[in-house]
């Protein structure tokens, strides 16, 4: 901020170092996507191109590299891939529906112990998933959900701590006189949100559905402890064993399995990137 | 509906879903687990009451020290190293320009990307014989090491690694220096302050409190740092990188120790606890003698 509209050197010398940081912040991804397409003995070498070498080759090589990801005897990504988007669609529509009505109460509909409640509800968010994994399993195993996806999407059908806490920010701040309008001309609380705070809060929504997809896409651990079937694993799951099994997996297909697994997320994130960071923040500054 | 559906209690049938969920999957689970944690549970008998038994077994057993002092190790690297990083790119990336907006989005990239993928990514760019990074070292004429196959060195490469993800802290240092008041630098300026005096005199004060939020959630995320050591050093070399959610994950899902594996889960709550307290009280005397 120092150097902010100063000498063209220090201007200069402002934007060498921005590019610097983005060098070293893109790397990690860049070299991954890179080494999908090369050949192995390339990949292994110390060059540091970022094409497989001759460079027509690109293509072929990672037709080659990723159809034998997909195509693995032991691991199924296809499958994992269909199980993710199975229990990743399920859970975020599960805690949308229930987390913009539980949200929308919690802000506008009179009730005892609102404060007390969202205290709660942030308090929870403070929980590491660690403390309540193993209480949890067992839970799950009484219940005979051990075996199903239903561990990895059921709680959220109920509401989802972060989520509820953002909408609720956002029914928050709508104007008063609103609902009070909507009262006068005898709308229901739920008239009042089904036709008033509904139709505004699709921005709101949107948020919530990136923030939920991405976490669920990527959950790991979850998985980890309440997944038992390889017929269920996700595709986190699948590309831990990918790189875990026996006979060490090439590095040119085990980053080309983490290129498509990273790929979805990164292709919605770009989409969407401004409501990413400004989401982050209303999560953030304003608890 | 409406006499029902105007009255003071309206908003509990709202958030009745909630209050279940909150039931099932929270408050049960913790009872649960204080009640296991009281007792000897292999899942596979029932449990067996043995009071305070697994707590006092915390207190002698060398691998949870361990686990606890590795964890402490690594979140004293990471908190203070991403707090001053974060702080010198979000200072860094506070102008108005094309290129500013760019590198903001390649730094909060990182932080979308899943964590098995990082782990696959800096399994291989710490690759002791054929990995990126020894490979830029051995054009500087160094020799680098085995990351991940050497003590200290292991831990050096996680914390690395964790502070690619920085971009969630730099969001929000952004934005708390975006609400700095242009005319204090410029006061601050005119007075003949350098950029560094400017910035702790000037712009802290605004941003102190992100920092401190920022603080509070790594602590957290610190315990419970899972994934990456799980899968690129399976805790090694010899127990160096081995973290208290990975030993409360292989008590309960690998030695069947669903009792001791309660505790640590409640003990971890307490020092989670213990740490935030910590953390306030040191704020809270920094922020007195500052001003």
């Amino acid at each position: 901020m120092s150097l902010r509209g100063h000498s063209p050197a220090a201007r200069a010398s402002r934007s060498a170092l921005m590019l610097v940081v983005a060098v070293v912040f893109a790397m990690p991804l860049i070299w991954m996507a890179a080494t999908s397409i090369k050949p192995e003995s390339q990949a292994m070498s110390q060059g540091l191109s970022f094409l497989p070498d001759p460079v027509t080759s690109a293509p072929s090589q990672a037709m080659e590299n990723y159809g034998a990801v997909l195509d693995d005897p032991t691991v199924d990504f296809p499958l994992y891939m269909r199980n993710t988007i199975v229990v990743v669609a399920l859970g975020v529509f599960g805690c949308v529906i229930s987390s913009v009505v539980v949200a929308y109460g919690l802000a506008r509909v009179p009730m005892p112990g609102r404060r007390p409640l969202l205290v709660v509800t942030v308090g929870t968010m403070l929980i590491p998933f660690p403390v309540l994994m193993a209480p949890l399993f067992m839970l799950y195993a009484k219940l005979g959900w051990i075996g199903t996806f239903l561990p990895l999407y059921a709680q959220f059908w109920l509401g989802n701590a972060f989520s509820i806490f953002l909408l609720h920010q956002f029914f928050k701040s709508l104007p008063k006189e609103l609902d009070e309008a909507a009262s006068i001309d005898g709308c229901s609380h739920w008239q009042t949100f089904r036709h008033i705070a509904l139709p505004l809060s699709r921005n709101a929504l949107a948020v919530v559905v990136l923030l939920h997809f991405t976490y669920m896409w990527n959950d790991f651990l979850a998985p980890l402890v309440f997944i038992v079937d390889r017929e269920k694993f996700t595709l986190m799951l699948g590309l831990q064993l990918y790189q875990s099994k026996a006979g060490q997996t090439p590095w040119n297909l085990l980053m080309a399995a983490s290129t498509m697994t990273v790929l979805p997320v990164l292709v919605v994130f770009v989409l969407t990137n401004r409501l990413f960071t400004r989401s982050s923040l209303s999560g953030a500054v304003k608890g | 509906m409406s006499a029902a559906g105007r009255s003071r209690f309206a908003g509990l049938l709202w958030v009745l879903p909630w209050l279940i969920g909150l039931c099932v999957f929270f408050l049960a689970p913790m009872g649960l687990g204080a009640y296991y944690s009281m007792t000897d549970y292999t899942m596979l008998e029932p449990p067996l009451w043995v009071g305070l038994d697994n707590y006092a077994s915390l207190a002698s057993d060398p691998v949870f020290h361990r686990a606890v002092l590795n964890t402490i190790v690594y979140a004293a690297f990471v908190i203070p190293l991403s707090v001053v990083l974060a702080l010198a790119i979000a200072g860094l990336l506070d102008v108005d320009s094309r290129l500013s907006r760019l590198v903001r989005v390649l730094v909060f990239t990182p932080t979308v990307v899943p964590l098995v993928a990082s782990a696959m990514i800096w399994l291989w760019l710490f690759n002791g014989d054929h990995g990126l990074i020894n490979a830029v070292l051995h054009m500087l004429g160094l020799s680098g090491p085995n990351w991940l196959g050497e003590r200290g060195f292991a831990m050096a490469a996680l914390v690395v690694m964790a502070l690619w993800s920085i971009g969630q802290p730099v969001v929000i240092y952004l934005a708390a220096l975006q609400d700095v008041p242009r005319e204090l630098y410029e006061a601050g300026q005119l007075d003949g302050m350098g950029p560094v005096r400017r910035f702790v005199h000037v712009a802290m004060p605004s941003i102190a409190p992100a920092v401190f939020f920022n603080v509070i959630i790594q602590t957290i995320t610190a315990w419970q740092v899972f994934a990456a050591p799980y899968i690129m050093t399976e805790g090694g070399p010899d127990r160096s990188t081995y973290f208290y959610s990975h030993y409360l994950y292989d008590n309960a899902f690998l030695f069947q120790r669903m009792g001791y594996a309660s505790a640590m889960a409640w003990v971890q709550l307490m020092l989670i606890a213990a740490c935030i307290l910590a953390i306030y009280a040191v704020t809270r005397k920094l922020w007195s003698t500052g001003t």
